[in-house]
């Protein structure tokens, strides 16, 4: 982990309350898709963490969520604006356990960190199916950036507005995969792991309420078959073996 | 050439600056990001008999300066700490450490304690009587003089080592409970410990810590931390380790003006893990500033 001034580059409205914000950086320190950045902001006592989207050794790209009063402030940073930022936080998804044909799920805002999963897979010779939920077609976003990577992207909206009706466990029934990657709120996640063979394999990221976001003040805790675990540091992916529902 | 050495309770320390029980970890995390040593010392998360979980999540609510948190000593216990722990510990600090002590009953404390006294390691033993995020024990030990004093004598049989009484401010006169300590025999005292606070969530309706209440650290309790410091260094003759919303060089210097001997840092490392680092490198340029030349001449001078 490392303290850094990131300037940003770019922070763009993707749909009513989702935006892009694209970070210069003079290094690569994202390790693993799935990890997170923790941004300090004006008049805000604690950080802020927010999932990598994608990065390279000249950017890190967040897709955040308007959910309070940190995130709404968020969106009226000005580009050339430097934040105050911990990077990279988090163990990520470990891709080396896809297989030949993992699926990747993201539900709303979950979907972001799924679009670095698809894109370090692809750099591996891995081509891996998407799954992509949402409430309607007006929060829709993303989907257009992981065709381009050449993915093959289902998307659910719960009112059937845009894709199959319903939610990504409709989908996921249906599919043959040989991993799956989730992303998204706790009851998604929960209703994903339900619908999936006994034994099959599967990375779930979760969400939690932080302190610090890098170990020290066990906030985030959660219980494992293995003993506890920090959402920040030993997370946010755990293993689907592991998960205590 | 400035001299920030202290003396606490008859170990001295390069610098008065400590990071504060639960916000350091076992220090490791820290180790990975500065040298450690550079630290006068830290406090370790607080240990119990038992290994514990805590308590349910959400565990933390931001507030406007500063957080509530409702962590509940989770915590490896005691054997885990002496054998894992404080080895691990040892491979990247060569300092005394203070060992923070929770229970749930008087026995508890002299157990841990007891256990502890043969750890060549720890400098101090820090007794948390004041966690307010505890049901059996911590706060409810630490808002009744008679029971302080009971906790205090306890741990003072237990160990040789020097016993420093954590203290709550969630109390009507923190001298009293101070008083108690010093009966009980305690070797010092470290205030102040998180206050009791609320948020609520205006989307649900209901608190956001799932314990509903928590304990509230952080920028915003300086003020009341350095006059209860003030106040215990009137009423009490033993050193005092002034804690609660620190973040600069300056507001330790202020704290020892108060009457504390060393300080500890807490909710700030939260939110910049190097701030313990950057104090310590402001202190001498402050101090220079101030025209101060021993730290350890000033602490009491407000009175």
């Amino acid at each position: 982990m490392k303290q850094k001034e990131l300037k940003i580059i770019k922070n763009e409205k993707l749909t009513d309350d989702v935006y892009r914000m694209v970070l210069e950086d003079d290094e690569s320190l994202i390790e693993k898709p799935g990890q997170f950045i923790n941004i300090k902001l004006d008049g805000f006592y604690l950080r802020r963490p927010i999932s990598v989207a994608d990065w390279d050794d000249k950017t890190v790209t967040i897709i955040y969520k308007v959910v309070g009063s940190g995130t709404e402030h968020m969106t009226s940073l000005d580009t050339g604006k430097k934040l105050d930022i911990l990077l990279p936080l988090g163990n990520g998804f470990d891709i080396s356990k896809s297989g030949n044909n993992p699926v990747l799920i993201g539900g709303g805002v979950g979907l972001p960190p799924m679009y670095g999963t698809a894109k370090k897979l692809i750099e591996a010779g891995i081509t891996p199916q998407v799954i992509a939920g949402f409430n309607d077609s007006s929060q829709v976003f993303l989907i257009e950036e992981l065709k381009v990577l050449g993915t093959q992207v289902h998307v659910t909206t719960v009112d059937g507005s845009m894709g199959t009706r319903g939610f990504v466990t409709d989908c996921l029934k249906d599919m043959e995969y040989s991993h799956v990657f989730a992303c998204g709120p706790e009851p998604m996640l929960k209703a994903i792991d339900s619908v999936m063979a006994e034994g099959a394999e599967g990375q779930f990221s979760f969400e939690e309420r932080m302190g610090c976001g890098f170990g020290a003040c066990m906030g985030c805790s959660c219980k494992t078959k293995y003993g506890n675990k920090r959402i920040c540091k030993d997370g946010p992916v755990l293993e689907r073996g592991e998960i205590i529902w | 050439m400035v001299d920030m050495k202290v003396n606490l309770c008859g170990i001295t320390m390069e610098n008065p600056v400590m990071a504060a029980s639960g916000t350091f970890g076992y220090g490791y995390e820290f180790a990975e990001l500065y040298d450690i040593n550079i630290l006068g010392s830290f406090s370790f998360k607080g240990t119990t008999l038992e290994p514990r979980f805590g308590n349910p999540t959400p565990r933390i609510a931001e507030c406007e300066a500063g957080l509530i948190n409702s962590i509940g000593l989770q915590n490896p216990g005691v054997d885990a700490v002496i054998n894992k722990e404080l080895p691990t510990l040892g491979k990247v600090f060569n300092k005394p450490v203070m060992a923070n002590v929770g229970g749930s009953s008087v026995e508890d404390y002299g157990k841990v304690a007891g256990m502890m006294d043969g750890c060549e390691n720890i400098g101090w033993i820090e007794v948390n009587v004041s966690c307010p995020n505890v049901h059996d024990g911590g706060m409810a030990f630490g808002t009744d003089p008679a029971v302080v004093q009971e906790v205090t004598e306890t741990v003072k049989a237990s160990t040789g080592k020097p016993v420093i009484i954590k203290l709550s401010p969630n109390v009507t006169d923190i001298t009293a409970i101070a008083r108690a300590c010093e009966r009980g025999g305690a070797d010092g005292v470290s205030l102040v410990n998180t206050m009791l606070g609320m948020r609520i969530d205006l989307k649900t309706g209901k608190p956001i810590i799932a314990n509903k209440m928590g304990g509230f650290s952080g920028s915003a309790i300086f003020p009341v931390a350095l006059r209860m410091v003030y106040q215990v260094y009137e009423a009490v003759d033993m050193p005092i380790v002034g804690i609660g919303g620190i973040s600069t060089a300056e507001q330790v210097i202020e704290m020892m003006m108060a009457g504390a001997t060393a300080v500890q840092i807490g909710a700030a490392n939260l939110v910049n893990p190097y701030v313990c680092r950057d104090i310590i490198n402001d202190l001498p340029d402050v101090m220079a500033k101030y025209g101060i030349s021993s730290l350890s001449e000033i602490t009491g001078g407000a009175h």
